[in-house]
């Protein structure tokens, strides 16, 4: 018998082209620019199709990684984004955002001897190419049933709601805050790591198959939960609201002007495009020296979000070291390759300002690693004596976010847990009949998928609700 | 999008805008603020709800001209829409009955001082309203402040309408007259030097005296802490907290120091668009 030939497997995988550094650092163009159909073909073609495939039980919403890398192999580039769409309706989001290294990818077979399939990569390209190639297709759609429901928040949670509620008949209302739908992906998630063109796209394809959008509602001051379900006709109410309080760290001179919540920095620069000031009226303080607190995903956009703003230098200061960084590699090597400067085991102790009430320096102090702490990761010490300064004019606080209380302290019945976040049973339903809640407001900061993940579930069960 | 129903100038560089806006209108309360975008690339400004009519759904807002997004909202005529607005926001006044309440509003600060002084009249309290501005020019709504107060009290830094001077003075005047100490609360709205400057005033005779700040704010729902201020021992969001605190604890040289933070781009701002507005 012959053995059919086997091709030697490409052990790494195949580059995505880039812009370069020194000009991708000055830029708010997307860095990643993405495969070409050959080279999609040609990393699709690295998977072994596995029988048992891992890769899929590492992705929170299960998407048929096999069976879309096979379309691609085939060129049928999409069919195989309307495989994903199936269980994931923003793949060109997820192919950018996801840590594919913590969840699909690092679960692929291919990864134990070489470099795992790059599934985000390929899920990014399918999406690209449906959208850019004006090949989607509304899916088939049941018929109205009749029955609405209000989604509050228009984040991945908020979305994928919508989405799967509107497919099986439902008439869906969606309530955001802001005068632009997208929650973190529009505000938080800088626009050359995720262009907002997409993100526009993706909400544009949920109101083309029915979903309402009403923009500028603030729900628990311009529309109670209560009302909704008592008096507007929501059957149901799903929030999906966010995490959405900054946290500050209480150090002196933190009131200074220039000193910002990551969130305030963010929102100005991508929602309120601050980067075009003054085409756009938003100002922002430009910092020459920059000093970004924190070393997570949220301190590595904004540090490159300050270098883009022609920042002479950006300094990430983080109390642990390097080893402890909690950013995914990839954005770390990004801001690295850009010229960000890390400064490790250094905590800021006060900010001191000048006659204008402008900041002007940092107060420090050396850290040393002690035992491990409750979350597993050494505890940081300060070091008797330590103390230096660091010339700074713009500071981005990114040590994390808390629970915003102002919906669930306008909503009677909520049960919260102690740090403010909405307590859930199975499938997101909250002590509140008829809502249910899911996302970041649930489960403090996480990852887009895992918002999607939530929503996906919640929308099985409020459908199962309102059917019986 | 909401319709401008209304906007017409009061006195120079101050215009009141009545804007369609039926859900904000129905829930509204003195106190409450709106957030408004003139356009798509404007800037999410807060401004006061002056005053409300549910039954019309419309909203009254007065606007200080003082940079580009004011001035870009000056410019909207009737039967044109803004971009945004959403609310209303911030905690409504707490309208209770004092006794006397003695309202002041300088400036611009006649507008959110308006619905509160109606409102603490209807409750029952003897209102007491000083208002001042810079000159006589400057002066709007007198009639209808005038309306809803038992005494009012006009003053102008140039003498040209009603007492010469600052409004601190008749209020002083009146803490040290209240013998009885029939004054329950000093309400005091305007720019932040002088609500600095009518805290102080009160202090000595320790009574209530609550300001409304009116610090650049971003989202107005707590998601920035753009807005954040010193009040006691404490930081706390205008937007979310506020925008009315106790005089007494607010931290002045805080709020006075923030709002000063973009001075250098407001003007560039204002610049770009004076030249951008000329070029046609
Ligand atoms: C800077 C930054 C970078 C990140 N990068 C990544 C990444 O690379 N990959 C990844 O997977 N995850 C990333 N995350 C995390 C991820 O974005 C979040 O976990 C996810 O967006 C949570 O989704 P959500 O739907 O729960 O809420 P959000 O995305 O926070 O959306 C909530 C929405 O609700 C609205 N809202 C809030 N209150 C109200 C109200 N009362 N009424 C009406 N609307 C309201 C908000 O305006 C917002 O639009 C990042 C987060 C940040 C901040
Ligand atoms: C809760 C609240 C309610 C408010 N209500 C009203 C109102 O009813 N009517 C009204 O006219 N204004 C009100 N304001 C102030 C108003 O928001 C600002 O005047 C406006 O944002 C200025 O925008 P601009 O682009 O025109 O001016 P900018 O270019 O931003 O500023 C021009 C000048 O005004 C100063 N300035 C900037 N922001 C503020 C501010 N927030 N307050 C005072 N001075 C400022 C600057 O230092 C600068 O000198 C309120 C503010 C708050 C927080
Ligand atoms: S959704 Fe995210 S985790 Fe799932 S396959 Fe796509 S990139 Fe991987
Ligand atoms: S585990 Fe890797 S090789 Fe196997 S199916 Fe998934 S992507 Fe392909
Ligand atoms: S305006 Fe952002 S927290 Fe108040």
């Amino acid at each position: 018998m012959n053995e059919p030939k086997k091709k030697p497997i490409q052990k790494t995988r195949t580059p995505m082209p880039e812009q370069d550094p020194a000009t991708r650092g000055k830029s708010f163009d997307e860095g990643p620019l993405g495969y070409s159909p050959e080279q999609a073909r040609l990393e699709a073609g690295r998977c072994l199709q596995c029988k048992k495939p891992l890769c899929v039980a590492g992705c929170p919403v299960k998407v048929d990684i096999p069976g879309f890398l096979e379309l691609v192999c085939r060129g049928e580039f999409a069919a195989a984004a309307r495989l994903i769409k199936k269980t994931n309706a923003l793949p060109a989001i997820c192919g950018r955002v996801c840590p594919q290294e913590d969840q699909c990818e690092v679960e692929c077979i291919l990864g134990k001897k070489f470099e795992p399939v790059a599934v985000g990569r390929l899920e990014r390209f399918v999406a690209d190419y449906e959208r850019e190639n004006d090949l989607i297709e509304l899916p088939e759609k049941m018929p109205p049933n009749g029955k609405k429901v209000a989604v509050v928040g228009s984040g991945p949670a908020g979305l994928t709601v919508a989405g799967d509620l509107v497919l099986l008949g439902y008439e869906v209302t969606v309530f955001e805050a802001f005068h632009k739908p997208g929650g973190v992906l529009m505000y938080g998630i800088p626009e050359f790591r995720l262009p907002k063109e997409i993100v526009e796209a993706e909400v544009d394809y949920l109101v083309r198959l029915g979903a309402k959008l009403k923009l500028n509602t603030v729900v628990g001051k311009s529309v109670t939960i209560d009302e909704l379900l008592d008096e507007a006709g929501y059957g149901a109410v799903f929030i999906g609201v966010g995490a959405g309080l900054p946290v500050f760290m209480g150090l002196p001179g933190e009131d200074l002007g220039g000193v910002y919540s990551a969130s305030e920095y963010l929102t100005r620069s991508n929602l309120m495009k601050a980067y075009l000031f003054p085409e756009y009226d938003t100002p922002l303080v430009r910092g020459r020296h920059v000093s970004v607190i924190g070393g997570g995903n949220v301190a590595m956009d904004s540090a490159r979000t300050a270098l883009r703003l022609a920042a002479e230098s950006v300094t990430i200061v983080y109390r642990r070291s390097r080893q402890e960084l909690p950013a995914r590699d990839e954005e770390i090597e990004h801001a690295e390759q850009e010229g960000v400067v890390f400064r490790m085991l250094t905590a800021p102790v006060a900010f001191e300002g000048d006659q204008q009430g402008m900041v002007r320096q940092m107060k420090c102090l050396k850290m040393e690693l002690g035992e491990p702490d409750d979350s597993g990761r050494r505890r940081p010490i300060p070091v008797e004596g330590s103390e230096f300064d660091i010339d700074t004019d713009l500071v981005i606080l990114a040590v994390g976010s808390g629970a915003n209380p102002l919906l669930t302290k306008g909503t009677p019945g909520l049960g919260l847990n102690s740090r403010g976040y909405i307590n859930t049973h199975e499938h997101g339903r909250t002590d509140k009949p008829g809502v249910w809640a899911g996302g970041d407001i649930v489960t403090g900061s996480a990852t887009v998928i895992q918002a999607m993940g939530a929503g996906k579930e919640a929308a099985e069960d409020i459908h199962r609700y309102l059917s019986t | 999008m909401p319709e401008i129903v209304e906007n017409t100038e009061l006195c120079p560089d101050i215009w009141q805008i009545v804007v369609e806006a039926p859900d904000v209108a129905a829930k509204a309360l003195p106190g409450h603020f709106v957030i408004v975008m003139a356009d798509q690339q404007g800037e999410r400004i807060p401004l006061t709800v002056a005053d409300y009519d549910p039954s019309a759904g419309t909203l009254t807002l007065v606007l200080a001209v003082v940079g580009t997004s004011s001035t870009k909202l000056s410019k909207l005529e009737a039967g044109q829409q803004l971009y945004a607005l959403l609310g209303p926001l911030g905690h409504p006044s707490e309208i209770a009955r004092h006794g006397t309440v003695v309202m002041v509003a300088g400036g611009v600060g006649t507008a959110p001082i308006y619905p509160i002084a109606k409102a603490m009249k209807a409750a029952g309290n003897r209102v007491v309203s000083i208002q001042g501005a810079r000159t006589a020019e400057l002066l709007f709504w007198e009639e209808k402040l005038r309306a809803v107060s038992d005494q009012y009290i006009v003053t102008t830094d140039d003498g040209s309408r009603g007492r010469k001077g600052l409004v601190t003075e008749p209020l002083r005047e009146l803490l040290e007259d209240d013998r009885q100490g029939a004054i329950g609360c000093v309400y005091a709205i305007g720019p932040p030097v002088m609500m600095k400057f009518c805290a102080e005033t009160t202090r000595p005779f320790d009574i209530k005296t609550i300001v409304s700040l009116n610090t650049i704010m971003g989202d107005g729902t707590g998601m920035c802490g753009g807005c954040r201020v010193r009040v006691g021992d404490k930081t706390l969001f205008t937007c979310v907290d506020g925008p009315e605190f106790d005089g007494h604890l607010v931290d002045w040289d805080g709020v006075l120091a923030r709002q000063r933070i973009y001075v250098a781009e407001e003007k560039c701002s204002m610049e770009r668009y004076a030249r951008v507005r000329d070029e046609g």
